[in-house]
């Protein structure tokens, strides 16, 4: 028992630590002299995470791209890292699933999200069925790779089925398939679970969004006669777009990243690698640091379109205002 | 204003739908959940639907997960107190630093404001395999003076601190969507009054925010919840710090294949994320992000 | 700091017997393995000196029970010198250990289960203290202490072992068909060919090379010992040192060898189905069908022994047994391949290298061996002390003079091959790639020194 005392002691001493750095800041901005007032309260209000930021993200990044141009031994090697990626038909294979995953997870996870947070708007039961398409986001990887195990899992035609999909295929007479093991048909098995974790967070931020749509706007558009269609795109899209924007621009970074899900179900073989693996398998696993460095600039490149459009509706909301 | 119109925007065609769709979504979890339950070699014999005809339950897997182990593991519910202790203060550190940076980057006045919101932005992109060891190295050989460290291994600090530093990026950039849609005139009526920012700050945008706080705060506490890679960096494995993650990936077994094991553990770890989200459901009524106060 | 205790503990000498066998109970069935045992005789530990509040971290993959019973191996260790024994175990071992040498938090000791892994972190290392050379002079081969040691510097002291290459098989079921345990390779393939010819419902072999981020390993091990059995020891050493390519036309002869079996959807893949739901069967779940009377023969390393299910009696008149991969060339000698750990150090306080002194020693090999499912190769191992026919079996096979012994190769690869290019080039091999073209890949990727 005094371990779990211990504990929390920790955490309330952590937690007053933080409020106390917090209240100095405050403190101080709120007693600042007036020239310059605006200034000092800019930093204080931003200091504390962009020095974490600075520390934990942009020094790793810059020491990143620098490894990216060195060899195993820490030797400046110029290009060689990328020239082994872009050459070298294995990480060629890596970069193409990268593309299909991130073109596919947040089109069809930000739709299907989309599409249910409409249709169970204001239904009977809405939390529950909120809820069952919710849970997979509260499982966590490793749980999901168990659970989809179970559902692709291959055993041959004479044996007990154990994977649910491969049960199917034989009660239709079909013989089993191994799923995961066919390229390049078995990217498409992976990129459904990660669809079917990312669907719970799409649902959720756009089904709180179709509910900030104020009532009259609806009501206007019912009285006119549109039909459920209409509404949906005429009302509901153009609403809730920035909210669409904001899922669409999550789910592809966090799909750019997509690591755990192949890591566990796969470990990257039968050509299912995507690039954050490789990098993984690279860095920590073969010994190739450089290698998993130039792949981790080429993620960072890969997500250079996805910034560039966000900077452009910054610009434009700037205009409106 | 009208009263509330009940009749449903969609048909019975969309119901259906609605219904596949969380059938689909739902039966691989449930196969887990039944399979959780039956011997081990019921679980590699044959498949979960087989329990309609054979009825052999068991809570033995359980059982399994939640006896107190060796000496490294008192029982599973210090790795839980553990989780808790880990995710709570990172997801508070995380939503009060990105909601004060993200106020500022919508409402502060300062130049080249725009570029630094889009290059912090862009700093999701940092895998952060590659920023554990340079981190790792921060705490350990910098933050200290002479024999002591600032974030001490073997704590919770350490941890603490590296969630905050990775959540950062996305809660500025989801926080500030929704911060920047508050209608100026609250927060200009505000200054001519003449309060400074901590005051609109911890007075107006705060409670305004509440909505946007709690959503984003859900999906914080879940990644954490279910973070096993900086845990394993950062923690040092024993029953003092470790999360309930690096537990379950280790009671798997030596050898791997304990799937029925794995099989309880998950729906162990399941428990508090579910519970979180029914808990604060009610705070999702308004966005996350758009259309805040508009209209 | 190590100071003297003032704490003296007067204990009868016939309790070391004792508590010998209190541990052993134990380790077989109860979970209460945590702390020492009440009557630790420490006249056996008196060499280490005594400690206050000492502490040594040690971090590994060992996990699960037989994490347990490793650190009932130190109980009484701790009780007599005061140090106390922070362990860690983790399957993330092999990636967490380099991030966390890097970063600073290097564990006091790490057990490492490749040497390729051990050279890699040669540059953080603590090279091992006299003592615990001179125990391993003593204890083990010159071969072992090789293992150990990187650029002529002497390292980590080998921990346990483990004799791979064994077929485990059902004797009864032997018996009654009437089928020989093979003493040739050739014997071996015909007996194939006659169980897939004649048997409607049972399969040769059954395999399983699914290891989550490692799938494949269990090929390796396949190859490695047609590899040594084909072409001999030294063939083997110019494999693993790369002096002949890794696509030598001898080793792509081994490699079809194997493949002859794993290839062909005839003789694998009993209980699961055909030759590629190898790369999707658990390897811990791969050996089951032999017990269903599936499959007739599976080939895994002594470890094996703990993943049959619980009760299972592992003996020559039991359930199931196991014989060794019988030779190519009978007049060639008895050779083996294994694998083992090792036990290097990060720091150098004298409690760190008293424990590293204690883990070398003979004595905790007998304390260890005792307690069931593990092996060793220290010579001051007593095979009696085994748990089982088969350890006690492995045992006198790894003392024995004539047996020439071979480590696992791909765990003396450097990493880029032996934990990487060598384990996904198996897996594309079952799943339809030629050994040529296998074979190619692998060489390809060996590091350019």
């Amino acid at each position: 028992m005094e371990d779990f005392a211990d504990k929390g002691l920790q955490v309330v001493v952590g937690l007053a630590i933080f409020a106390a750095i917090i209240g100095l800041i405050m403190l101080v901005v709120d007693r600042a002299p007036k020239s310059g007032r605006e200034k000092l309260q800019v930093a204080g209000f931003l200091a504390p995470a962009l020095i974490l930021l600075a520390v934990g993200l942009v020094f790793p990044a810059l020491q990143t791209s620098y490894i990216s141009f060195t060899n195993r031994n820490g030797e400046f090697v110029g290009l060689d890292n990328f020239v082994w990626m872009f050459t070298q038909p294995e990480a060629l294979v890596t970069l193409r699933n990268t593309l299909i995953w991130v073109v596919l997870v947040p089109l069809l996870a930000s739709s299907i999200g989309l599409a249910y947070a409409v249709f169970i708007d204001r239904a009977r039961g809405e939390k529950a069925l909120k809820a069952l398409v919710f849970m997979p986001m509260a499982i966590s990887f490793v749980g999901a790779g168990v659970i989809w195990r179970f559902v692709y899992a291959y055993k041959g035609a004479e044996q007990n089925q154990i994977g649910l999909l491969n049960q199917i295929l034989v009660w239709l007479g079909q013989e089993p398939k191994q799923f995961l093991l066919d390229a390049p048909e078995n990217t498409f098995f992976l990129i459904a679970v990660m669809i079917w974790i990312q669907t719970g967070f799409a649902m959720v931020v756009l089904s709180a969004a179709i509910k900030g749509i104020p009532t009259e706007i609806v009501e206007a558009a019912r009285l006119d006669g549109a039909s459920a269609w209409q509404q949906f795109r005429n009302v509901t899209i153009p609403t809730i777009r920035g909210s669409l924007i904001v899922v669409i621009t999550t789910i592809t970074i966090g799909t750019l990243k997509v690591f755990d899900i192949v890591r566990t179900m796969t470990a990257g073989q039968y050509e299912t690698s995507v690039v954050a693996n490789e990098m993984y398998t690279q860095a920590f696993r073969a010994g190739e640091p450089g290698r998993g460095a130039a792949l981790a600039l080429v993620l960072f490149l890969m997500v250079l379109p996805v910034v560039v459009y966000n900077a452009r509706l910054l610009r434009k909301q700037k205009e409106i205002r | 204003m009208q009263k509330r119109v009940k009749q449903r925007l969609t048909s019975r065609r969309a119901t259906a739908a609605a219904i596949i769709i969380a059938v689909i979504w739902t039966v691989p979890t449930f196969g887990l959940l039944v399979s959780s339950f039956r011997p081990e070699d019921n679980i590699k014999g044959n498949g979960w639907w087989n329990v309609l005809t054979d009825r052999q339950f068991t809570l033995e897997n359980y059982a399994d997960v939640l006896s107190p182990g060796g000496s490294q593991s008192p029982n599973l519910l210090s790795y839980f107190v553990n989780s808790l202790a880990i995710v709570i203060p990172g997801t508070v550190f995380t939503l009060v630093l990105g909601a004060m940076a993200a106020y500022m980057f919508a409402w502060g006045r300062f130049r080249g404001k725009d570029s630094l919101f889009i290059f912090v932005f862009a700093l999701q992109i940092v895998p952060l395999q590659m920023a554990l060891i340079p981190l790792l190295q921060l705490f350990t050989k910098v933050l200290k003076f002479g024999d002591f460290q600032v974030l001490p291994s073997g704590t919770y600090a350490q941890l603490w601190v590296a969630h905050t530093i990775f959540g950062l990026p996305l809660a500025i950039f989801l926080l500030h969507n929704f911060i920047a849609e508050i209608p100026g005139e609250v927060i200009e009526a505000a200054r001519v009054d003449g309060a400074g920012h901590s005051t609109i700050f911890w007075r107006i945008i705060i409670p305004l925010a509440t909505p946007a706080l709690a959503s984003f705060g859900i999906f914080q506490f879940l990644w954490l919840w279910n973070d096993l890679l900086v845990a394993l960096v950062f923690s040092g494995g024993g029953a003092d710090v470790a999360p309930i993650t690096q537990r379950l990936a280790e009671i798997q077994g030596s050898r791997g294949g304990e799937w029925q094991r794995l099989t309880a553990g998950a729906f162990v770890s399941i428990i508090v994320p579910l519970a979180v989200f029914f808990g604060l459901q009610r705070y999702f009524v308004r966005g996350l992000l758009a259309g805040g106060l508009k209209g | 700091m190590a100071k003297t205790r003032s704490r003296k503990l007067v204990l009868p000498a016939a309790a070391l017997s004792v508590s010998l066998l209190a541990l052993a109970g134990c380790g077989s069935g109860g979970s209460d393995s945590a702390g020492g045992s009440e009557n630790a005789d420490c006249a056996a530990y008196e060499s280490y000196g005594t400690f206050e509040d000492a502490e040594v971290s040690v971090y590994s993959t060992i996990v699960d029970v037989e994490a347990e019973r490793l650190e009932a191996t130190w109980a009484d260790f701790s009780e007599c010198t005061g140090i106390e024994v922070a362990y860690e175990g983790s399957k993330e071992f092999e990636t967490q250990i380099g991030v966390r040498a890097q970063g600073g938090t290097a564990p006091d000791l790490a057990i490492f289960p490749q040497p390729g892994l051990l050279a890699t972190q040669a540059g953080f290392l603590k090279p091992a203290p006299q003592e615990v050379s001179d125990l391993v002079d003593e204890g083990w081969s010159e071969d072992w202490k090789a293992y150990g040691t990187v650029d002529g510097t002497f390292y980590a002291a080998p921990m346990l072992a483990s004799i791979k290459g064994y077929i485990w098989y059902v004797p009864a079921t032997f018996e009654e068909k009437g089928w020989e345990v093979p003493t040739t390779w050739d014997e071996m393939m015909e007996l194939t060919e006659k169980i897939a010819s004649e048997e409607e419902d049972i399969k040769p072999w059954c395999a399983g090379f699914e290891s989550g981020e490692a799938t494949g390993w269990p090929g390796t091990d396949w190859v490695e010992d047609a590899v040594l059995r084909e072409n001999g020891p030294e063939v083997y050493d110019q494999w693993v040192t790369h002096e002949i390519p890794f696509n030598d036309p001898q080793i792509v002869k081994s490699f079809d060898r194997v493949g002859d079996i794993l290839k062909n959807d005839d003789y694998v893949n009993g209980g699961f189905g055909d030759s590629r739901s190898i790369l999707s069967t658990p390897f811990s779940e791969a050996g089951q069908p032999v017990l269903d009377g599936q499959c007739a023969m599976h080939h895994q390393a002594s470890f094996q022994a703990s993943n049959w299910p619980e009760g299972t009696n592992v003996a020559e008149d039991g359930d199931v047994w196991a014989f060794m991969t019988p030779p190519v060339d009978p007049a060639a000698g008895t050779a083996v391949t294994g694998g083992g750990e090792f036990i290097g150090a990060y720091t150098d306080r004298p409690e760190v290298q008293a424990l590293q002194a204690f883990m070398a020693s003979a004595d905790f090999a007998n304390i260890r061996v005792a307690l069931g499912g593990n092996i060793s190769a220290n010579k001051g191992l007593d095979p009696e002390v085994a748990t089982s026919d088969l350890d006690r079996q492995s045992i006198e096979l790894l003392q024995d003079p004539n047996t020439v012994f071979r480590f696992d190769a791909s765990d003396l690869m450097p990493g880029a091959v032996g934990s990487n290019s060598f384990w996904s080039g198996i897996v594309n091999w079952i799943n339809g790639s030629s050994t040529e073209e296998v074979t190619q890949t692998v060489e390809d990727s060996w590091p350019a020194s």
